[in-house]
């Protein structure tokens, strides 16, 4: 396989779950790459195995056999702290149920990746937190706790601590799904807005529209990619905000 | 990870907790202050015992009529009639081992000094009966040998009966009480000493000549007791055998008899007291150590019911790059801090207590630093010990499932 280009090199990745007797295949034979700087968006119905193929490239979760490299190194060769590095310095992973500490303020959500980067001071954690929070529109909530942040305001605190260790790759499993149409669009600014700089994007979604923000799209059948496609007509997330008729005015205003 | 943001992870995430953590904490505090309060009490007591002993004399031995185990019965020492004065000068004049000795006489007596009574302990002696106790007379003076030759009819008072009869600061030396209606002339005042090991006010007692006591006040030939002191510590144990030998020529007693007499030394009755004490130390000890083990197990309780409430945080942690000895730290650290804060608290609180208990129950109290060290450091150990598994348990969990928990 072609290493050298791609970022994710993904090979005759297979999965299975016991339950019980029987056998069930989450993954077969799922095979991928996904080059320096991609937009990819991967589709499928529910159940097809779109969540277990994020964990695993995520570094979340071990398949049950295949091969898999990212920025060049062999992943399941490593050991679980060389794992535990990986998701703490190329990975930035967001969730679709946002996944923050609770009772814990934005800043201190966004510093968690830093306090286990050991090569960063306090003051350069403050500064780093403070500016990923500002480029996701949230710096005057700093120090508001989740249960004062709307969903949207949630995913972006989730989205700030995906960026502050600088990751080559950012993986969202239905970052939106939880979201109304403009928390969605502003979030799709936000990705569009890093992919421009560089960073590499994996994406799972339901819906058609926000898949159109992506430069590629993969559908998943049963385990399977069953098509990878070029998006035509690609929307930008900006523009398309601009048309959205105006509901909220403090919404657009934070 | 760097350990500072490690305890800084433990506690931001115990300062969401404060309640539980207080109560978490409990257990240990009790455990400890009970542990430092009661090693301060079991060590005082055992000081207070070897500094009574010295006050009594470390040299002196005590000489009792009757056997202490006759016939299976136990009888108060002094209830037999079997000690004499030929005892006494036997003892004087063959005992190389034993440097002073005298005869111990004494009658519970009421005492009467102008409106003023007082209900106390006679005791006759001769001269050497202060210098074997340790004694001394604070004012005025001791008898003489002619006080003893004539049964002079003068006595040395403590502090607590010249208080009773006089007043307190009153000079008592010149005056005249009335003992049993017998006019007695008061020509020295004893040292305050205080209470002795057994709680007895050393300083209720009145000492008059052996003879004025044993011929005045009292119609029998038999001792309650003698009094002698060896030339130095290393010779208690001859002087008691020595005295034993000749005691027992002197009653003429067979190989088939038993003693008729108890020798006893200071030091076995200090030794005694010191082992019963140590045996409550270590009870007391026991005790506290379990209420030590209960806080730990407590501890642990906690953790595990944390570990299992916060499996999720664990998966965001790990999602974002927490390796698995970050999170077995950050929940070891957890327990630590209640254990070290809480054995903190418990030492102030032991410490507390055992002054409180010094101040309304006037019992000595002793505060090593070694109970305190060895609490503090026993305390952390719990917090370590019981702390791992749930910290273990946690740092074992896949990412995924963490994550995935419900
Ligand atoms: N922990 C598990 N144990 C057993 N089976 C599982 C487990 N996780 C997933 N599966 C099964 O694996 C298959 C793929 O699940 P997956 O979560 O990847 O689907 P998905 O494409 O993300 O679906 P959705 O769009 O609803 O999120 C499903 O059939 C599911 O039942
Ligand atoms: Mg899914």
């Amino acid at each position: 396989m072609d290493i050298d280009n791609n970022l994710i090199c993904v090979k005759n990745l297979v999965k299975t779950y016991k339950m019980g007797d029987m056998q069930v295949f989450a993954l077969r034979n799922v095979t991928l790459n996904i080059e320096k700087g991609a937009f990819v968006a991967i589709m499928g119905p529910s159940g097809s195995g779109k969540s277990t193929f994020m964990n695993v490239i995520g570094c979340l979760d071990y398949p049950t056999s295949g091969e898999y490299y990212i920025d060049n190194e062999n992943v399941f060769k490593l050991n679980k702290d060389r794992l535990a590095e990986l998701r703490n310095k190329k990975i930035g992973f967001i969730f679709q149920s946002f996944n923050i500490l609770a009772r814990t303020s934005a800043i201190e959500n966004v510093e968690l990746p830093m306090l286990y980067n050991s090569g960063i001071d306090t003051k350069e954690r403050k500064e780093r937190a403070m500016a990923a929070l500002k480029s996701v529109g949230l710096a005057e909530r700093a120090f508001h706790m989740p249960n004062q942040l709307s969903g949207g305001q949630q995913q972006r605190v989730a989205i700030a601590r995906s960026l502050v260790n600088n990751p080559l790759v950012i993986m969202a499993d239905e970052p939106t799904g939880n979201l109304d149409t403009r928390s969605s669009y502003e979030i799709m600014e936000i990705f569009q807005n890093l992919n421009d700089k560089g960073i590499t994007i994996v994406m799972v979604t339901h819906e058609m529209d926000i898949a159109q923000f992506a430069r590629t799209n993969i559908l998943f059948r049963d385990g399977k990619i069953v098509t990878n496609s070029v998006v035509v007509d690609r929307k930008i997330a900006s523009e398309e905000l601009k048309n959205l008729p105006v509901l909220d005015v403090n919404e657009i205003m934070t | 990870m760097k350990l500072l943001n490690l305890l800084k992870i433990a506690y931001r995430s115990l300062s969401k907790n404060k309640l539980r953590v207080l109560l978490t904490m409990l257990g240990i505090i009790i455990g400890v202050a009970s542990v430092i309060a009661m090693l301060a009490i079991g060590q005082g007591s055992k000081e207070n015992i070897q500094t009574s002993m010295a006050s009594l004399g470390i040299n002196s031995v005590m000489i009792y009529p009757g056997s202490t185990n006759q016939g299976g019965v136990r009888m108060g020492a002094g209830s037999y009639s079997t000690l004499t004065l030929k005892d006494v000068d036997a003892i004087n004049s063959k005992c190389d081992f034993v440097t002073d000795v005298s005869p111990v006489v004494s009658k519970s007596s009421q005492v009467i000094a102008g409106n003023q009574n007082w209900h106390t302990n006679v005791v006759g002696g001769l001269n050497q009966y202060f210098k074997i106790r340790d004694l001394t007379v604070s004012v005025g003076s001791s008898f003489s040998a002619t006080d003893e030759h004539t049964a002079a009819k003068v006595c040395v008072i403590g502090q607590t009966v010249s208080t009773n009869l006089f007043g307190e600061n009153a000079n008592p030396v010149g005056k005249f009480i009335r003992i049993n209606s017998i006019p007695f002339k008061v020509i020295g005042l004893l040292a305050v000493k205080g209470q002795n090991t057994f709680g007895q006010d050393q300083d209720d007692i009145i000492i008059a000549p052996f003879s004025t006591v044993m011929k005045r006040m009292l119609s029998t030939l038999y001792l309650n007791s003698i009094l002698a002191s060896a030339k130095s510590e290393n010779d208690i144990d001859n002087a008691k055998t020595q005295i034993s030998t000749i005691i027992r020529i002197q009653h003429k007693l067979t190989h088939a008899d038993q003693d008729d007499f108890t020798v006893r030394s200071q030091a076995d009755i200090a030794k005694t007291f010191e082992s019963i004490s140590n045996v409550m130390t270590i009870l007391l000890a026991c005790i506290a150590s379990i209420s030590l083990l209960v806080g730990g197990i407590g501890i642990m309780n906690i953790m595990l019911v944390s570990v299992t409430e916060r499996t999720r945080e664990i998966g965001i942690r790990m999602a974002v790059g927490a390796k698995s000895r970050d999170v077995l730290f950050q929940f070891i650290i957890e327990s630590i801090f209640i254990s070290v804060l809480g054995g903190l608290i418990g030492i102030v609180l032991g410490i507390l207590i055992a002054f409180l208990v010094s101040y309304f129950g006037k019992w000595p109290v002793v505060i090593t630093g070694t109970s305190i060290l060895l609490s503090f450091i026993f305390s952390s150990a719990v917090g370590i010990f019981f702390g791992w598994y749930p910290a273990k348990k946690a740092s074992n969990l896949n990412p995924i499932d963490a994550l995935r928990f419900e």
